[in-house]
């Protein structure tokens, strides 16, 4: 099964990492990210059947594919934006892992507005 | 997508090279010179990283319609 790889992946990556670390702890960040985006990479063809059920589940109910295709944009940029601040935190760079996260909510919030205003145009509609 | 897992075994390798350049070169006096192999070490790497996440940016915006 793929999860025994990943996990042995990961356990041979962190050793490496604790190698590296008080001789050259830049190389041994650079060792994380590399082996949490290879991870990322075996698992995202999975994700994308995944995604792919869910735009058929709503064509098949005719919702509007602008608001799917939103959807999967936040759960992207959340993903990221996520990805990025954690791997700032373990550096040890709190400050920038949190303007990273603010960005994130930030265009979250920018590509969210519009369903949140047809939302309110709705119930206004159906005030009497 | 060539993406295999002993890019992290040879960043790691590169590491563990570099770390032991930097102590030889220290013992030996020469202490610009370890910095230097310790910063090729670096850029060496981080050329290695940049092309993987340039692929993961890609996927992911392909992945979630995020142009």
């Amino acid at each position: 099964m793929d999860i025994f790889k990943i996990v042995g992946i990961g356990l041979i990556a962190t050793v490496l990492a604790v190698v590296l670390k008080n001789q050259k702890p830049e190389i041994s960040m650079q060792v994380s990210v590399v082996t949490g985006l290879i991870i990322f990479i075996m698992i995202v063809t999975k994700l994308s059947s995944v995604l792919e059920v869910f735009k058929s589940v709503a064509q098949k109910i005719d919702i509007d594919l602008i608001y799917i295709s939103t959807i999967f944009k936040i759960v992207g940029i959340a993903y990221v934006a996520e990805f990025g601040a954690q791997i700032c935190r373990d550096a040890g760079e709190g400050a920038i892992a949190s303007k990273v996260e603010f960005a994130g909510k930030v265009l979250i919030m920018v590509l969210a507005t519009p369903i949140l205003l047809a939302l309110l145009n709705l119930i206004l509609k159906l005030m009497p | 997508m060539n993406i295999s897992v002993d890019l992290i075994f040879k960043i790691a390798a590169i590491g563990i090279l570099v770390a032991v350049l930097n102590q030889i070169l220290l013992r030996s006096g020469r202490e610009e010179q370890a910095m230097m192999t310790s910063l090729v070490g670096i850029i060496v790497v981080l050329f290695m990283v940049i092309q993987l996440i340039s692929t993961f940016f890609t996927t992911v915006k392909t992945m979630f319609q995020l142009y």
